[in-house]
């Protein structure tokens, strides 16, 4: 019997260890990222252009174009990946190709992102002749949210409880009316906590914009063209890392990867807060 | 006075797959009258019910024979347009389920769908449903909050209201009351007996008593058919059949 | 009314048109880059692709083995070190730390998630390597660097899935074991982990794939050298680094770029086979 007990002591040390090695991780990332990159960042850092081999250049560009790009990215994402998850969760009807529906769907989640850039370069860079663009990158980096964005939706849908349905429907109502004036609303918060996450995914990628969108800045600041080259805060840091030849690389990369994270973070804690709020709104407590 | 038939089901059948669910129904429903159905559970006196509105239709699997006529027409027909059967024929469910949004909403939801924008106008109907209902005093000064602040049997009466404002010529219960306390149950039941003389009620219940209360007219279901039909002072007083006698004086059920 | 009605035929319409381009999409995708890929073919015979480790494609030597070599070493150490960290942070999480901990933990596990992985590589480039280079000698770069990355970049992966898997597993037989007499490590260890091991599983398989198609941290720090991995601290590369390394500098047609294509579709083959594994897996799960 204290064999047992002894067994069980000792595994619950190693557990506790196993959770405060997990923060501890968590915290050494954060106190490292922040600590080298804080310093970095000043207004004048955040607002002029980038320098490709003196010291002193900026970011102001690539923090633009982070947050247009992702924003674009949205725009195209959000109206087919929603649609999609509606289909899925309120008409669709168990069968091959419903099935062939979801597959494609979780098909599509996992196909690794330099996947997704080289698909993109071959169509957008390439056949269509566009060179690096900001529409390039945006059309490809909505392709990496669209699966997560149907998926979120179905799920969001499915959660809201039948009696709705019945209610909506036993009063004369179509299902597009349903779905659109009764269900969809009651699920909204669940779907925007997906469109959440979906945009903090885009603001750190680079695997798929440096063979869309590239790794150089418009000459004008800001440029709104969509067919501007597009390098943002995530690309940035690793043109720098791995092929840039500026002096102060370093820093450069340590003040943009805690500008990421800050972006990252407060991108969070931006859209949870309305979400909670509208929610409790909505059930009356 | 002759009393004009509403709605009238005949030889209906109903099977979930291979399942006969309804065996040969044939009854007429009295236009503003109150008709009650009773029967054990599982006698298939909700399935008949959603049969009048075609609720039946979203389950799957589900094969209907016979007619269900309204006004002579039968509902059943291939050219129906069940979204205009629906608003002539509403439903109250089991559970109150108000849609999550505000009280005002909830009602004005019905109209809203059928094309209706005047804010005037809407705001005419909630008020009257809501006065219908038996609501109106008691939210007309909250109805902008939102409908899951409601008690549970102000939530049942704002979803009679929620079917009133669609100006139903039928309303469909599905045991109304058995998921509210005595006191709720008390005022669902009053206001059954003053939509009365204005609506076509049909109310399935499992409480007897509450049959014999509020209802004119009682059918009794067992195992899918239809055992006695009749004025409720008869049903429960004089019944015809013996099955009928055993289940009203508790020998099962 | 006939308003209404034409609005849910159109809407129905609608939305089946978006259902269906995402299978349009994944397609097109496997089309155009198997396409390129299987090209390669015309100028290089399979088995040379696959299994020669010499990787010289200025004179026409295209072995992409050591790719593959160094993708699988890298994801494996990822898995040894995240499997078992992330399944005893989330049996922890579920069964053993208090609520306000719990909660703590799990805000973290999504701060984890958050972090871009050109940051993973950053932090991997500019403290994991050093370190590495000070402690176990060799060049610091490699798959021991990349695979530490990789497994702390799934740890989310494995946490959140391990986590659902031990809290879907009914309170009943946890009960029944305790009621015995058992300890609560024996309890976890004989009776919840086996009921809760299908999801689990397709939790670790989800986060290998991850870990195998994971290309700017990796790069960042396996030392884009390609070669046969010799040893854990010396520089190599993996399919996902080496694709994105040189993909700028072949021209568009050459067999160079084919062959890189190649490898990307291998990358894509790769997961979605994957997936179809841990469906079949969580299917003989649910089954029960």
């Amino acid at each position: 019997m204290s064999r047992s007990h002894w067994w069980d002591r000792l595994a619950t040390w190693v557990l506790w260890l196993a959770g405060l090695l997990i923060l501890a991780l968590l915290a050494g990332f954060l106190i490292r990222i922040l600590g080298q990159g804080l310093p970095v960042l000043n207004v004048r850092f955040l607002t002029t252009k980038p320098r490709e081999m003196l010291p002193g250049g900026g970011i102001g560009p690539e923090l633009f174009n982070t947050f247009y790009i992702t924003a674009l990215s949205l725009l195209f994402s959000l109206p087919v990946g929603v649609g999609a998850g509606i289909y899925l969760a309120e008409y669709a009807r168990p069968g091959r190709m419903t099935d062939l529906l979801r597959l494609s769907v979780e098909a599509l989640a996992s196909v690794p992102s330099i996947v997704l850039g080289l698909f993109g370069m071959i169509l957008f860079v390439n056949a269509m002749g566009w060179g690096f663009t900001i529409l390039g990158g945006a059309l490809t980096l909505a392709l990496l949210n669209l699966p997560v964005l149907v998926r979120v939706t179905e799920e969001a849908m499915r959660a809201v409880p039948d009696s709705y349905r019945e209610a909506s429907l036993g009063l004369g109502a179509t299902q597009w009316q349903t779905v659109s004036r009764a269900i969809l609303p009651a699920a909204l918060p669940g779907i925007l906590t997906g469109v959440t996450l979906v945009a903090g995914r885009a603001i750190g990628e680079t695997a798929i914009l440096i063979y869309t969108a590239g790794v150089t800045v418009s000459r004008h600041f800001p440029d709104f063209s969509l067919f501007a080259p597009g390098e943002t805060l995530a690309t940035r840091i690793w043109y720098v890392k791995s092929e840039g030849i500026v002096p102060d690389a370093d820093a450069i990369a340590a003040g943009t990867s805690a500008l990421l994270i800050l972006v990252v973070l407060v991108f969070n804690l931006l859209l949870t807060a309305p979400i909670y709020w509208w929610q409790r709104k909505r059930s009356g407590r | 006075m002759v009393e004009k038939v509403r709605f009238s089901a005949r030889d209906l059948n109903l099977y979930y797959g291979n399942f006969r669910a309804l065996r040969g129904i044939t009854l007429d429903i009295v236009e503003n009258r109150v008709t009650a159905l009773i029967g054990p559970s599982g006698c298939g006196k909700s399935t008949f019910l959603r049969t009048l509105n075609r609720m039946n239709d979203l389950v799957p699997n589900v094969r209907i024979e016979g007619k269900v006529l309204l006004d002579g027409q039968d509902i059943y027909a291939p050219d129906v347009d069940v979204v205009a059967l629906r608003k002539r024929v509403g439903m109250v469910f089991q559970r109150p389920n108000p849609f999550p949004m505000s009280i005002y909403d909830n009602v004005a939801y019905g109209p809203r769908i059928h094309g209706e924008k005047r804010k005037a106008v809407l705001d005419e109907l909630v008020e009257k449903s809501l006065r219908d209902a038996a609501l109106w005093e008691e939210v007309k000064d909250r109805l902008h909050k939102s409908a899951l602040s409601l008690s549970g049997g102000q939530q049942q009466r704002l979803c009679i209201a929620r079917s009133l404002a669609v100006r139903p010529e039928v309303l469909l219960m599905d045991e109304p009351a058995s998921a509210l306390d005595p006191i709720s149950t008390a005022k669902i039941e009053d206001l059954i007996r003053s939509l009365r003389s204005t609506y076509t009620i049909v109310i399935v219940t499992h409480n007897m008593q509450q049959a014999a209360r509020i209802s004119d007219y009682t059918a009794f279901f067992l195992s899918g058919e239809l055992v006695e039909y009749g004025p409720t002072s008869v049903v429960f007083t004089n019944p015809k059949d013996q099955r009928t006698e055993d289940y009203i004086t508790g020998r099962f059920g | 009314m006939t308003r209404a009605r034409v609005s849910d035929r159109i809407a129905r319409y609608l939305l089946w048109a978006c259902a269906v381009a995402v299978t349009v999409v994944i397609t097109a995708i496997l089309v155009f880059v198997g396409r390129e890929g299987l090209l390669t073919f015309t100028a290089v015979d399979p088995f040379t692709f696959f299994f020669s480790p010499v990787w010289d494609p200025p004179n026409h030597q295209f072995g992409a083995l050591p790719f593959f070599l160094g993708s699988i070493a890298a994801t494996a150490i990822a898995l040894l070190i995240g499997a078992p960290l992330g399944l005893a942070g989330a049996i922890f999480m579920a069964k053993i730390a208090p609520p306000w901990l719990r909660g703590m933990l799990r805000q973290a596990s999504n701060l984890f998630a958050g972090i871009p992985s050109v940051v993973y590589g950053y932090i991997g480039l500019t403290v994991l390597v050093p370190w590495i280079r000070g402690t176990l000698g060799g060049q610091g770069y490699g798959v021991l660097a990349a695979g530490i990355i990789l497994g702390i970049m799934i740890l989310p992966t494995i946490i959140n899935t391990a986590e659902d898997a031990i809290q879907a597993v009914p309170g009943s037989l946890e009960e029944g074991s305790l009621g015995l007499g058992a300890t609560r490590w024996q309890t976890i260890w004989n009776v919840i982990l086996p009921a809760a091991r299908p999801r689990i599983l397709a939790g670790i398989i989800l986060a290998f794939a991850r870990a195998f198609g994971e290309t700017t941290a990796v790069q960042m720090v396996i030392g884009n050298s390609p070669r046969v991995l010799t040893g854990l601290t010396t520089g190599t590369a993996t399919l996902t680094s080496q694709i994105i390394m040189e993909m700028g500098q072949t021209p568009p047609g050459s067999t160079w770029n084919r062959a890189l294509f190649m490898m990307a579709f291998g990358l894509l083959v790769n997961s979605v086979l994957l997936i179809l594994l841990v469906r079949w897996v969580s299917s003989r799960g649910v089954a029960r």
